[in-house]
């Protein structure tokens, strides 16, 4: 997977297939901290211990239209490829909690990517889901959830082409913001690089 | 939880859609992508964006849906295509660019794309 919300995207699929009718899908970015986490939440099936278990095994799937499950072993993949970890808590009926942690400045981190895509691709599952999205970096966030844009549209379906297009350009211009108040805090990072090199006569 | 900024944008557009449903015809077509992780990871993302764009560019109305692996991974991003009364034609290795031309020759012209036609089901009769 060439992005972060590639893997986001099987996760939320993967909450479908359970049957859940609503995911919370949180990335949160802490730069102090250096980590880079995704969470995604479903009130689906659950699973048992023992299936937690098995579910790393990249020879283990609950499918019956092939014999290998690669979703969760690539995500498990790209965390440990950044210092990271997985973590997984579900039980039998109560839903799933996927917790994907990665160093944010590892050099191997792929990038978020397009997360607008994938958000309003989610709006076309065969078994349709409300997701809130919840986006922060560095303490500033942003918010969306698909049942209160629902709540207000009645009839009219939310996969209607002038809804789409708006949920995108929502989406696109929430995610620009987010990125736009980055613009500062870097600035201030390399001032203080710049900083740091004058102090050291640029030696390390 | 914060509430939509532009609650009021949304209720405009609500309007207009519910307008635009009133003149829409229903054409019976289904449109059906794999998101499985094979799907994913072979980019059916942006061939979904794809069909979503063409389908917006030359006014068609179709059903658009996902679903999960079908076990044909070496084929994806596959790309099922279903009209009333007619085949259920699949798809294989749609990449986003192959999609203006499978819209405009399928659901425009009406005809199968031979070359990138995997499979091929009848009909459901009802």
């Amino acid at each position: 997977m060439t992005e972060l919300s590639l893997h986001i995207l099987d996760l939320v699929q993967n909450a479908v297939e359970a049957g859940a009718s609503r995911v919370e899908i949180l990335i949160e970015e802490n730069r102090l901290a250096d980590i880079f986490l995704i969470q995604v939440r479903d009130n689906g099936k659950g699973m048992s211990e023992d299936q937690i278990a098995k579910v790393m095994d990249p020879f283990f799937t609950t499918r019956k239209t092939r014999h290998v499950g690669l979703g969760l072993p690539l995500l498990l993949d790209a965390c440990r490829r950044c210092q990271g970890d997985l973590r997984i808590h579900s039980r039998p009926g109560e839903g799933t909690t996927i917790q994907a942690f990665l160093q944010h400045s590892h050099i191997d981190r792929a990038p978020l990517g397009d997360m607008p895509s994938v958000l309003v691709t989610l709006l076309y599952a065969e078994n349709p889901v409300d997701w809130l999205y919840l986006h922060k970096v560095d303490g500033r966030e942003f918010e969306l959830d698909t049942a209160e844009i629902r709540k207000e549209l009645a009839e009219v379906p939310i996969t209607h082409p002038k809804l789409r297009k708006w949920i995108l350009d929502y989406l696109r211009i929430g995610e620009k913001d987010l990125a736009l108040m980055d613009i500062p805090l870097q600035a201030a990072a390399i001032e203080r690089a710049n900083g740091l090199a004058k102090e050291t006569g640029g030696r390390q | 939880m914060t509430k939509l900024k532009s609650i009021e944008e949304l209720k405009k557009i609500r309007e207009e859609a519910r307008k635009d449903l009133l003149s829409r015809v229903q054409t019976g077509t289904r449109i059906i992508i794999g998101m499985g992780t094979c799907g994913i990871a072979a980019g059916a993302r942006d061939s979904m964006q794809a069909v979503l764009r063409e389908l917006e560019a030359k006014k068609i109305d179709a059903h658009v849906e996902t679903v999960g692996c079908v076990g044909m991974c070496a084929k994806e991003p596959l790309i099922d295509i279903e009209q009333a009364g007619k085949s259920r034609v699949r798809y294989g290795n749609i990449t986003s660019e192959k999609v203006p031309r499978l819209i405009e020759e399928h659901l425009v012209r009406g005809l199968v794309v031979q070359e990138w036609a995997v499979s091929r089901m009848e009909a459901q009769k009802t």
